[in-house]
């Protein structure tokens, strides 16, 4: 065997041979285009640690629908999609009106939904489908799963677009929003209602833990390669595409389990560019070249 | 701007707290207003009341019929977070935000307006800067140059030349003479005397409640200044509920 058949036979050949993993990529391409400007905006506006929050407020709805119909997926993604609504809004609600800062009243919320969603999925479910829960399995995707996946993502990028310029000014200069508009307050709320949807298409594929890690991972890669925010969309997406892809191989020929694979494979490339980034990364500061002229 | 901006007996404040207390009066439209006082005499506090970010305790401000697009206000403390990845020619277009709104497209027409508001400050070339490469006056100027692109009828500037160096303060003083001379109204707290002289045809002199109100000339006296600078700073944790309901009130 020639060593480019051996190449093609270990990156092209278990998406040609087996529908599973072709379902996977697909799940990993949507989850890319929805995550990944989802966590650019979440890094630049601070709020990296809130998506991980989310991610736990998710599962106190998701352990209900598991509860009420067992490993259903469309039971457990409409209990996640609740739970995460009602405390992103709750929290939002709460932090606007007393002044309390968001992530204080955030940290209040999804402490009690994972103290609550723990109890429940203790109350009937066994070790595995708590594995299940928090590790997902992108592996086992159907059609119908696929289907909400990609129309989340879709979703994702058409309120992002018309949220996308009071979004930005909110981030940059939040004042000078609220003296020109009442867009700030709505488009927040609608943002972090992306947050949700996001993590629960995440958590489908890669489990309450890790769904935060391809929005949250491709975000910081970005900020190493770029200062103009739609450049670094551009590069989130284009890395959460490639751990996804790489992720899924990587699982497919060393039986590392598929959700910890892509978010390794994303790590790799995060670490990479905190080393190489040309934007503030490590190698970039120690040798930065002699002084210009002006 | 037809009908005046006019204080019906305004407190604003927090918590309760009085920071700015009993105010009436009115400025005309056009007006060139200064607005001087010690440091917590209720500056700030009068101006987020006017832009309507700070809701009255009592009373009420009546902005003539503007609604918030006709007020371009720039903080004392601007919460810009200079780290975002934004250019300087973007951010400067957010002040067309009252043509373009939410989703409007930003045209030919628009990279003009840009490039005359960004070369009326002096930061030609900067367009493509990142916003946090910018020095204190640099950011100063964008923001000035943002507020020209506002093309509002009320411009309200919070304390806009401290830390700013002579040659930047003169320039940016040449923008308001000339937004007054287009007949807006402009606000703004300042605490240089010789700028207020030199430039405002009106001062309302603050401490709490209005001390003077009036031409420059006659507001800026030495007994004036005192007795604002004896305004007592500190709130009365344990004060009881104004009772008070009018209090004498001058117009300019």
């Amino acid at each position: 065997m020639t060593y480019g058949a051996m190449i093609y036979d270990a990156l092209i050949t278990p998406f040609l041979e087996f529908e599973f993993m072709r379902r996977a990529l697909a799940a990993a391409v949507a989850l890319a285009l929805g995550g990944a400007p989802i966590g650019v905006f979440l890094m630049l506006r601070r709020m990296s640690l809130v998506g991980d929050a989310m991610a736990h407020a998710i599962l106190p709805g998701a352990a209900i629908g598991f509860l009420l119909s067992g490993l259903n997926l469309f039971a457990m993604t409409t209990g996640g999609l609740i739970a995460g609504f009602a405390v992103a809004i709750l929290a939002g609600v709460v932090s606007r009106s007393t002044g309390l800062k968001e992530d204080a009243s955030l940290a209040t919320f999804y402490l009690v939904s994972l103290a609550l969603g723990v109890t429940i999925v203790s109350m009937k479910g066994t070790n595995i489908d708590l594995l299940h829960v928090l590790f997902g399995n992108i592996l086992a995707m159907d059609d119908a799963t696929l289907l909400v996946i990609a129309s989340n993502a879709t979703i994702t990028l058409i309120v992002l677009a018309v949220i996308y310029r009071p979004l930005v000014i909110e981030s940059v200069d939040p004042v000078f929003l609220r003296t020109v508009s009442r867009a700030g307050a709505p488009s927040h709320l609608a943002f972090l209602a992306l947050v949700v949807v996001n993590l629960v298409n995440g958590f489908q594929a890669l489990g309450t833990l890790l769904a935060v890690g391809l929005m949250i991972l491709p975000a910081g890669i970005a900020r190493f390669w770029s200062r103009d925010i739609t450049a670094m969309i551009c590069i989130a997406v284009a890395s959460a595409v490639v751990s996804g892809y790489a992720g899924l191989v990587l699982s497919f020929q060393t039986k590392v389990p598929s959700g910890p694979a892509i978010i390794l494979v994303a790590a790799v490339l995060y670490v990479g560019s905190v080393l190489f980034g040309s934007v503030g990364g490590l190698f970039r500061q120690m040798f930065p070249g002699r002084h210009l002229e002006a | 701007m037809t009908a005046p901006l006019q204080f019906k007996d305004v407190t604003l404040g927090y918590d309760r707290h009085p920071a700015v207390h009993h105010l009436s009066g009115e400025i005309a439209p056009g007006a060139l207003l200064a607005v001087v006082g010690p440091n917590g005499a209720g500056k700030s506090t009068l101006f987020r009341g006017i832009v309507g970010i700070l809701k009255p305790l009592a009373g009420a401000i009546m902005t003539g019929g503007l609604d918030s697009r006709d007020i371009a206000y720039l903080p004392q403390s601007v919460d810009v977070d200079r780290s975002f990845p934004i250019s300087v020619y973007d951010f400067v277009g957010t002040g067309l935000w009252r043509s373009t709104g939410f989703f409007g497209g930003m045209g030919n027409g628009a990279s003009d307006r840009i490039a005359r508001a960004l070369a009326a400050v002096g930061l030609n070339g900067f367009e493509n800067r990142a916003i946090g490469t910018l020095s204190g006056g640099q950011m100063q100027r964008m923001l000035f140059a943002r507020v020209l692109l506002q093309d509002a009828r009320l411009i309200v500037l919070d304390e806009p030349f401290n830390a700013i160096d002579a040659r930047t303060s003169v320039d940016l003083i040449a923008l308001v003479r000339r937004w007054h001379a287009e007949k807006r109204t402009v606000l703004a707290a300042l605490h240089d005397m010789d700028v207020v002289r030199a430039n405002f045809p009106q001062t309302l002199l603050l401490a709490r409640g209005p001390v003077a109100w009036g031409s420059t000339s006659e507001v800026l006296t030495a007994e004036n200044l005192l007795e604002a600078r004896q305004m007592c700073e500190a709130f009365d944790e344990s004060a009881g509920a104004c009772a008070v309901d009018d209090l004498p009130s001058r117009a300019a």
